[in-house]
């Protein structure tokens, strides 16, 4: 595994060897064509939908914050409870550097955002990892929680339950005004920071590191035995999960020019679950497809009436839990695989 | 009020909410334990059983036990068909299957009561003997919850006793230590899951008619206390019965005094004093080692 992961002249060794399952496996981190057409689509709905482009950034800001989720969840097999605590502290991070007035910059206050949220990734990772199944759930639920209360407490600071209004956020680059009558500004920004995150956690997974996480998931017990570090590839791949969801609530703060405790309650942990299961969690791409099948659904079904929509989405996850635990791509490769293999009989 | 007096209030104020959190909690505790299943959607039960048993006492004008029962009766038979229909296929699946077919199901309790019965608050009118205050000799206090207090006990000391003295209890106890032995040795898991599993959802019932009175009653229920209900059982420790009512006990008149005295935000402490025990003793304070 290791050879096939390596850079070494990936063509040369790909010559020498024949074997099917090592071909993929060389292979398997390059880029499909496929794999254009999401930007393709963010960058045709800037055309198609200028008067959508806010419903486009809070979209974005979902993927990318599943897409830190599936790197936790999907890649790593942490099933947490408690992934909206990265998200506040990043959103709580530019909020309270704007608001009074400390430091305004979008990009490094982006930055800033990542790396507070990694402070509490890799502190709550140290400790929280050792434990598995529901002591885990509970102590990142707990973790979320105490998070928010702490949030609601300093009241002086974080305008408690109201939270931080109209927050100043200086220009792009110094040109481009950032604020939420600058729809498109927003939109590009928040594409571009997808875009940063989403190569870097690619590149990640199909890293000798991402497949030891990989590994981790799927078989602990052998991990040990091979003598992987198990927990410090976890607390690794914890924090910077967490750093990347810290970027998602900075990009959230800033695009809606207001933090609150929204960005750190049970309801936003749970929802980015909902989200990156419902697309299919350690693909990439179920981020993407679960982020835009819920939120359009949420358009759609509360626009009807708000309680279908949590019937809905109620519905869902149960028909998900029970017949399509892989989600939408998950259900999508199933097809595929049946049509492969319909024409190969025919 | 002079000190004596003040404490006793305290204590026989959180002493009587943390009995309704265990009447609730019992049996997500029991069913944890035996299937390992995570079953958030416990407080949705809970929020069913309670509203049959408020909608029966207001709109049928039935008496408040008949009440209850018609709560247990009617929620233990929903659990056994969801049971029967739907949670058995998820036994073998991972935590991850389990947390998003409960959190799917509270959904469609909420929206469900919502529909039906209107998303408003639903308020309780107790027996007029259970009203007013009880004079306790050392001090007066409201007699519904001296009435919660006795009722906790009772249920506590009748479940431990099932628990410890029947039959169906050591089968219960010994699939909660070793699942795979209890099985070689006869005992029929899927049965005994499905009677435990209706007996919790019935106790659940029964806990949310019961904590109606000052907990509320409204479709947010089912999500708003399910971290109180998840602390109690992996705070008391999975499958025991007296550890929850003991995390319950403590859980209540820790939350009623940091409510009375840090009335902002004292919840802060609950969950980290959680935290600091759940990464001491994984298993709780009264929970069997995994096996």
């Amino acid at each position: 595994m290791t050879v096939a992961a390596s850079p070494v002249e990936p063509a040369a060794v790909a010559k020498r060897i024949v074997h099917p399952a090592a071909r993929v496996l060389i292979g398997r981190h390059r880029f499909q064509w496929w794999e254009v057409l999401p930007w393709l689509a963010a960058i045709g709905f800037y055309f198609a939908f200028p008067d959508y482009l806010g419903f486009g950034t809070e979209l974005l800001i979902a993927i990318l914050f599943a897409l830190s989720l599936d790197l936790a969840l999907g890649y790593a097999g942490i099933i947490t409870l408690g992934h909206a605590a990265f998200f506040g502290g990043g959103a709580y991070t530019v909020g309270l550097l704007a608001f009074h007035g400390i430091w305004t910059e979008p990009i490094t206050s982006l930055l800033l955002a990542a790396v507070a949220a990694a402070v509490v990734g890799f502190a709550s990772g140290l400790v929280l990892l050792r434990t598995q199944g529901l002591t885990l759930l509970m102590l990142t639920l707990c973790t979320t929680a105490l998070l928010g209360e702490g949030a609601n407490m300093a009241h002086d600071y974080t305008g408690g339950f109201d939270g931080l209004p109209s927050l100043p956020i200086a220009p792009v680059f110094g040109v481009f005004e950032f604020n939420p009558l600058y729809a498109n500004t927003q939109y590009l920004y928040s594409l571009a920071a997808l875009l940063v995150c989403f190569l870097f956690v690619r590149t990640l997974v199909y890293s000798p590191f991402g497949q030891s996480l990989t590994g981790i998931r799927e078989n602990l017990l052998r991990m040990h035995a091979v003598g992987s570090p198990v927990r410090r590839r976890l607390v690794i791949c914890y924090t910077i999960s967490a750093a990347i969801a810290g970027i998602a609530g900075g990009l959230w703060a800033q695009t809606n020019a207001y933090v609150n405790l929204s960005a750190l309650d049970l309801d936003r942990a749970a929802t980015v679950l909902i989200i990156l299961i419902l697309g299919g969690h350690g693909r990439l791409y179920g981020a993407f497809v679960g982020a835009v099948a819920y939120l359009a659904l949420e358009h759609l079904l509360a626009r009807i009436y708000p309680t279908a929509w949590q019937l809905g989405l109620g519905l869902l996850l149960v028909m998900i839990a029970l017949f399509a635990r892989n989600g939408i791509l998950g259900l999508g490769e199933v097809l595929w695989r049946r049509y492969l293999a319909g024409r190969a009989a025919s | 009020m002079d000190f004596a007096g003040n404490f006793a209030s305290i204590l026989l104020g959180g002493i009587s909410a943390g009995t309704v959190l265990f009447i609730v909690s019992v049996g997500l505790s029991v069913t944890m334990g035996l299937m390992g299943f995570v079953n958030l959607a416990h407080g949705a039960f809970a929020m069913f059983g309670g509203y049959v048993i408020v909608l029966a006492m207001n709109r049928a004008h039935v008496g408040f036990t008949a009440a209850l029962a018609l709560g247990f009766v009617a929620t233990a038979a929903l659990s056994v068909i969801l049971e029967r229909a739907l949670y058995r296929r998820l036994y073998r699946a991972g935590e991850l299957d389990q947390v998003l077919f409960t959190i799917g199901l509270i959904f469609i309790f909420m929206a469900a009561i919502t529909i039906v019965v209107g998303p408003e608050s639903q308020p309780i009118m107790l027996p007029p003997e259970l009203r007013g205050q009880l004079n306790l000799g050392f001090t007066q206090y409201r007699t519904y919850s001296v009435f919660l207090i006795v009722v906790g006990f009772l249920i506590v000391a009748g479940v431990w006793l099932a628990f410890e003295r029947t039959h169906i209890g050591a089968q219960i106890r010994a699939t909660v230590d070793n699942r795979r032995m209890a099985e070689s040795l006869g005992i029929n898991i899927d049965r005994l899951f499905t009677i435990t599993f209706a007996f919790g959802s019935g106790m659940a019932a029964i806990g949310g008619g019961l904590g109606a009175e000052f907990l509320g009653l409204d479709p947010q229920y089912a999500l708003k206390y399910l971290v109180y209900f998840l602390i109690a059982v992996s705070v008391g420790g999975l499958g025991s019965v007296v550890g929850v009512y003991y995390a319950s006990l403590l859980l209540g008149v820790l939350d009623f005094v940091l409510k009375l005295y840090l009335p902002k935000g004292g919840t802060i402490f609950i969950y980290a004093l959680t935290i600091l025990l759940l990464l001491w003793r994984p298993q709780g304070l009264f929970g069997r080692k995994a096996t």
